[in-house]
C-alpha cells in the first residue's frame, strides 16, 4: 500500500465568503466519484450532510465516503489534522490518498494555511500546494468585494474561481461581477458551478493553465480595486536569474504580506526553455522548468496582484535590478 | 539549521531548489552552483554595499553577512538574508525607496 502513497501529495486550498456556496460545492464534490483518491479536511461533519455518502466512520471526527474520499474535521490546529491524515495513510487506516482539499473559514486568510504546508517540519516533505479555489456568490459577491477586503483578498489569491449561484442571479449582473473579477484576478481560470456535471479534476488542478492566458495576455489597464491591483512586467530582454532572485527576495521580504501574488513566466539568460515562478505573499513555490513556451510570444512576463503598492515603483524597482549584474559604472 | 527558526533539516529557499524533476535550479551540476553561489554574493554586495554590508561565502554551504563596523551574522540563504541584513544594519533594506534606487541606479545604470 506505501508504493500507492505519492512523494508529494497536492493540497488545493477551498476558500470563499461567508454564504458564497462553498459548502454546496464541497458537497457537490464530496459524492463525484473523481474525488475517489482525494481526502478532505473541513471545519465540520454536520455542516455538509453526508450521511448519505457514508461508508464508514473511523472515528469521531474521520469518515470515509461511498465515493472513496476520505472526510475529516480540522481538531485544533490544521498542521496536526494534517499529520494525523499522513500517519494514517502511512500506516493504511486510510485509503492511499493523493491529494488533499482543505476547507477554509469564510473570513480566512488563505496564506497561513500556505504557509503551514511551507513552514512544517514534517508536512513539507509529504506535501505540496496546488493551487487555490475561491467561490464567489454572484448574487452577494459584488457587494462583498465592496464590502470585504478579506472578499477581495480571496479573489486575488486564486488559480480557479468558481461562480457560485449565477442561476438565481441577473445575468448583466453575473457579468459585471466578471468584469470585475478580471481586474482583480486576470489570472484565475473560471468556472461556473451551475454547470453540470462540474470537472472535479480540472478543479483541483488549477493552477496550471489558467495563469498562462493572462499572462499571454496581459492587460496593461487593469483597474484598482480596493487598493488591491494587477498589473504586469513585460521585458524584451532574457532575465538575469541570480539579479532576479536577490530583487525578488528583497521585495518580499519588505513588501510579502501586500504583495498577494505573484506569478511569471521567464525567459532566462543561457535557457532554453521558459521557467515559471509563482508565489503567494511571502511564500514563493519552488521554481519549475517548463517543457514549452504557451505561445509564440518569448519575452518574459510577471504578473503582480498587490494590495496599496504603486505598480510603477515596483517597475521601476525590478528595471534597476535587471541591470544589478552589468558593469559598474566608472 | 534554520538560523531564525532554529528547526533541523530540510528548510528549501526557491532561489536554493533542490535539483528534482520539473524544478529550475542551478544547484544539479556543482560546477554551475558554486557559480551561482559566486555570482550571488557579487550583487548582493552591489545592494549590501549601500547599506554598509558585505557578503561572502562560507565553506560552500552557507553565508556570512557582515557590516562595514564589523558586525557579522551567518545567512542560510536568500530568504534569511534580508531580515538578518536588516537587523545587523538597524536599517530598513527597501528595494523600492526612491533614494535606496536612485543610489543603485547611479552606480549600475
Amino acid at each position: 500500500m506505501v508504493e500507492d502513497i505519492p512523494a508529494f501529495t497536492r493540497v488545493t486550498l477551498l476558500t470563499g465568503f461567508l454564504g458564497s456556496g462553498k459548502t454546496t460545492l464541497l458537497r457537490r464534490l464530496l459524492a463525484d466519484p473523481a474525488l475517489k483518491d482525494t481526502a478532505v479536511i473541513i471545519n465540520e461533519l454536520g455542516e455538509v450532510g453526508i450521511d448519505h455518502l457514508l461508508v464508514e466512520r473511523l472515528d469521531d471526527q474521520m469518515v470515509l465516503l461511498s465515493s472513496g474520499c476520505v472526510c475529516c474535521t480540522v481538531r485544533g490546529e490544521l498542521a496536526a489534522t494534517m499529520r494525523d491524515l499522513h500517519s494514517r495513510r502511512e500506516r493504511g487506516l486510510v485509503p492511499p490518498f493523493r491529494r488533499l482539499v482543505i476547507e477554509s473559514t469564510g473570513l480566512a486568510d488563505p496564506f497561513p494555511v500556505l504557509s503551514t504546508l511551507k513552514a512544517d517540519p514534517v508536512l513539507r516533505h509529504h506535501f505540496r500546494a496546488a493551487g487555490v479555489v475561491t467561490t464567489v456568490d454572484a448574487v452577494n459577491g459584488f457587494g462583498q468585494l465592496d464590502r470585504y477586503i478579506e472578499s477581495v483578498r480571496q479573489v486575488a489569491v486564486a488559480d480557479a474561481i468558481v461562480l457560485t449561484k449565477t442561476d438565481i442571479a441577473e445575468e448583466a449582473v453575473t457579468a459585471r461581477l466578471a468584469a470585475r473579477l478580471d481586474a482583480i484576478n486576470p489570472s484565475a481560470s473560471r468556472l461556473s458551478a451551475a454547470d453540470a456535471p462540474l470537472d472535479a479534476d480540472a478543479l483541483l488542478q488549477a493552477g496550471g493553465s489558467g495563469w498562462f492566458k493572462a499572462i499571454a495576455e496581459p492587460s496593461m489597464a487593469m483597474a484598482a480595486h480596493a487598493g488591491v491591483r494587477a498589473f504586469s512586467i513585460i521585458v524584451d530582454e532574457p532575465l538575469d536569474w541570480t539579479a532576479f532572485g536577490v530583487w525578488l527576495t528583497m521585495l518580499l521580504n519588505r513588501h510579502g504580506a501586500r504583495i498577494l501574488r505573484v506569478k511569471g513566466i521567464l525567459a532566462l539568460e543561457g535557457e532554453q526553455l521558459p521557467v515559471a515562478v509563482h508565489g503567494v505573499q511571502h511564500l514563493v513555490h519552488a521554481p519549475t522548468h517548463l517543457s514549452r513556451w504557451p505561445g509564440e510570444d518569448h519575452r518574459s512576463r510577471l504578473v503582480f496582484i498587490v494590495e496599496g503598492i504603486e505598480p510603477d515603483l515596483i517597475r521601476r524597482s525590478f528595471s534597476i535590478f535587471n541591470r544589478l549584474n552589468m558593469p559598474v559604472a566608472a | 539549521m534554520c538560523s531564525l527558526c532554529g528547526s533541523l533539516g530540510g528548510h528549501e529557499h526557491w532561489a536554493d531548489a533542490a535539483a528534482r524533476e520539473g524544478v529550475y535550479t542551478r544547484n544539479a551540476d556543482p560546477i554551475r552552483r558554486r557559480r551561482e553561489r559566486a555570482d550571488r554574493v557579487r550583487l548582493a554586495n552591489r545592494v549590501l554595499a549601500l547599506y554598509g554590508m558585505r557578503l561572502s561565502d562560507w565553506q560552500g554551504t552557507s553565508f556570512l553577512l557582515s557590516t562595514f563596523t564589523g558586525k557579522s551574522e551567518i545567512v542560510e540563504d536568500l530568504g534569511h538574508l534580508w531580515p538578518a541584513a536588516e537587523k545587523l544594519s538597524g536599517r530598513i533594506c527597501d528595494p523600492l525607496a526612491p533614494d535606496f534606487l536612485e543610489a543603485l541606479d547611479a552606480n549600475h545604470g
